[in-house]
């Protein structure tokens, strides 16, 4: 089967992400700048003929709260959001945290705190991945080009319904806009959604409310352990031109896609720089992080955001004598010439 | 067993939690009751709020999902976009109603989404301690209105009313009481055939907190008796019978 080229924006990509992973009904609120995700899903569900469906619900939190009713009705649903919105989702992203309910998320990072830019930032991964009252069991993937969070999106779905984490795919504003060429490759076979609440004879009776120390334990237990387990099976990276790497990039999302340019720019002076992309912020893929490391004198973390990828980082490498360097730039983009600068002060 | 405790609930969960003398425990009976007399005990989906409602999370056999504090409603929503065979039914309380709820309560109303939302209102948060909620009365003392409730905090929310003049002219609003069972039942029979017609129906059931209320069994009654003088009873919205229905 050959696909063919076309010209989408991120959120464009994004909404047939959703459709090629099976999904149903999308709830959501109008929020920049994931709107188009939104406006796209209606106007596509409009033509599917009752095939797909969607709700604009009264706010972020019962748009969250209606794809736990979907979801516990067996079909595939989703949000979009950004920001505050993405505040408003983790009342329904906890809820789905305690009770194993295949959320899936796509938000598309703003500048903040508050409502502070609609352009792009990196600073909602704190948010997606320790947002709730909780201990942050969520599956959070990071996205870096349109063609990529297409895949991630299908592969958001799968995930969330295979280990039945609470799932965010972060983009960001530019990401969502950006128009560009992209081949976009069709899942085989997606996972397949069930119902959750089974309508049985002996009912399905579900809560996340507990009335002894004990009774939640026992459940947070279990769910921790299916966490240690699944980690390991979820986590995923991009190691690019790490192999003789003496200087290595972390960064994801747009700002490693920046920095891959500056490895190439760089790699043409001769320059032994490599980058390591997490592609799931978390689970973090700290296996493929310490083979990237091996031979690397110096680390430098790039973002957009007051180093919330970096203490990701730091405390998966704990014990291990590196020399690392932060290069954090709030709510602000990166281009790779300014990312070579940037390396080249600190490596002097 | 059987002439006592409605078919529909679950037996190896009772006795249930409520405190003796809580009208939640009342409501149940009576929905239990409609969802046997009905013959829809496989055909319901339960959604329960937090506060004193979520206690009933395992109450029926029928399917149940217990959620956050005032989004049982969006919760019911989603699941009967999906699931539009399906009777899907929100119980809360006033807090999860009219408080933190109630944008989305409104909401649901005004779209006319085909589901049921019961409200038992017993003036206050009962599982918190007893807190003055929006439909405590003027003069009620609560832990959050020691010296009984200004009327600058609100005079009693009158939710129905209110809901009535956003929602579908299909939809069904009503308020009944636990002092009148029979109105209750038929109530909520009434509320649940209006969902199966495709209309969006609420009902509120006034009732007692004797442990936040600190009564007697004759004080609960009577103090019951107040509340409903403040909160008058019956259909504010009459919606369709099922055969009017397309």
């Amino acid at each position: 089967m050959t696909e063919a080229k076309e010209l989408l924006t991120g959120n464009e990509a994004i909404v047939r992400g959703c459709v090629d992973a099976g999904a149903k009904i999308m709830f959501g609120y109008p929020i920049t700048p994931s709107c188009e995700i939104l406006n796209g899903w209606i106007l596509q569900a409009d033509a599917s003929k009752g095939k797909t469906k969607y709700l604009q619900t009264e706010d972020e939190i019962a748009a969250g709260f209606g794809v736990l009713g979907a979801v516990l009705a067996g079909e595939k649903s989703f949000t979009a959001s950004a920001g505050p919105g993405h505040i408003l989702m983790q009342d329904p992203m906890a809820m789905a945290e305690n009770l194993r309910l295949p959320f899936v998320g796509i938000m598309m990072q703003r500048g903040g705190p508050s409502t502070g830019t609609v352009n792009f930032s990196q600073q909602e991964v704190n948010l997606a991945a320790f947002g709730g009252n909780g201990d942050g069991m969520r599956i959070v993937y990071s996205a870096s080009t349109v063609a990529e969070i297409y895949e991630l999106v299908i592969k958001a779905f799968d995930t969330a319904w295979k280990y039945r984490f609470p799932t965010t795919v972060l983009g960001d504003g530019y990401l969502g806009k950006m128009k560009t060429t992209v081949t976009l490759k069709k899942p085989l076979n997606p996972v397949k959604s069930t119902p959750i609440l089974k309508e049985l004879k002996d009912s399905t009776n579900l809560r996340n409310c507990y009335s002894t120390e004990e009774s939640l334990g026992e459940v947070l237990a279990k769910n921790i352990s299916d966490w240690n387990i699944a980690r390991y099976k979820i986590a995923e990276s991009e190691s690019y031109k790490t192999a003789d790497a003496k200087t290595l990039i972390i960064a994801h999302g747009l700002v490693a896609s920046a920095a891959k340019g500056a490895v190439d720019m760089m790699r043409k002076d001769k320059k032994k720089v490599g980058i390591f992309r997490p592609i799931t912020l978390h689970p973090f893929d700290t296996r493929a992080l310490i083979s990237a490391l091996d031979g690397v004198k110096k680390v430098v973390i790039v973002e957009s955001s007051l180093n919330q990828l970096s203490r990701l980082v730091k405390y998966e490498l704990a014990g291990m004598k590196l020399d690392i360097s932060e290069v954090a730039k709030p709510a602000q983009g990166f281009t790779p010439e300014e990312i070579i600068n940037r390396l080249e002060e600190i490596n002097g | 067993m059987d002439k006592i405790m409605p078919a529909s609930w679950k037996v190896s969960t009772k006795p249930h939690l409520f405190c003796p003398g809580c009208g939640h425990g009342i409501v149940m009976r009576h929905l239990g009751n409609v969802i046997d007399e009905m013959k829809i005990q496989r055909d319901v989906t339960l959604g329960i709020d937090i506060g004193c409602s979520l206690l009933s999370w395992n109450l029926f056999n029928v399917d149940t999902i217990q959620t956050h504090h005032g989004r049982t409603t969006p919760t019911m929503v989603g699941y009967k976009q999906v699931k539009e065979d399906r009777i899907a039914i929100a119980y809360m309380g006033d807090g999860g109603g009219y408080a933190i709820g109630l944008q989305s309560m409104v909401h649901a109303a005004y779209r006319n989404n085909p589901i049921t939302v019961i409200v038992v209102n017993n003036e206050n948060y009962a599982m918190t301690g007893g807190q003055a909620s929006p439909t405590s009365p003027v003069g009620m003392v609560t832990p959050t209105s020691p010296s009984g409730k200004s009327a600058e905090f609100g005079t009693g929310f009158h939710a129905p009313e209110m809901i009535a003049g956003i929602a579908d002219k299909n939809a069904f609003i009503a308020r009944g009481t636990v002092t009148n069972p029979i109105q209750m039942a038929a109530l909520i029979k009434k509320a649940i055939e209006c969902q199966k017609g495709g209309n969006f129906a609420m009902i509120e059931i006034l009732a007692m907190c004797p442990t936040n209320w600190k009564t007697s069994a004759k004080q609960s009654f009577e103090m019951l008796k107040e509340m409903e003088a403040l909160y008058p009873q019956g259909e504010f919205k009459t919606g369709k019978p099922e055969t009017e229905q397309k």
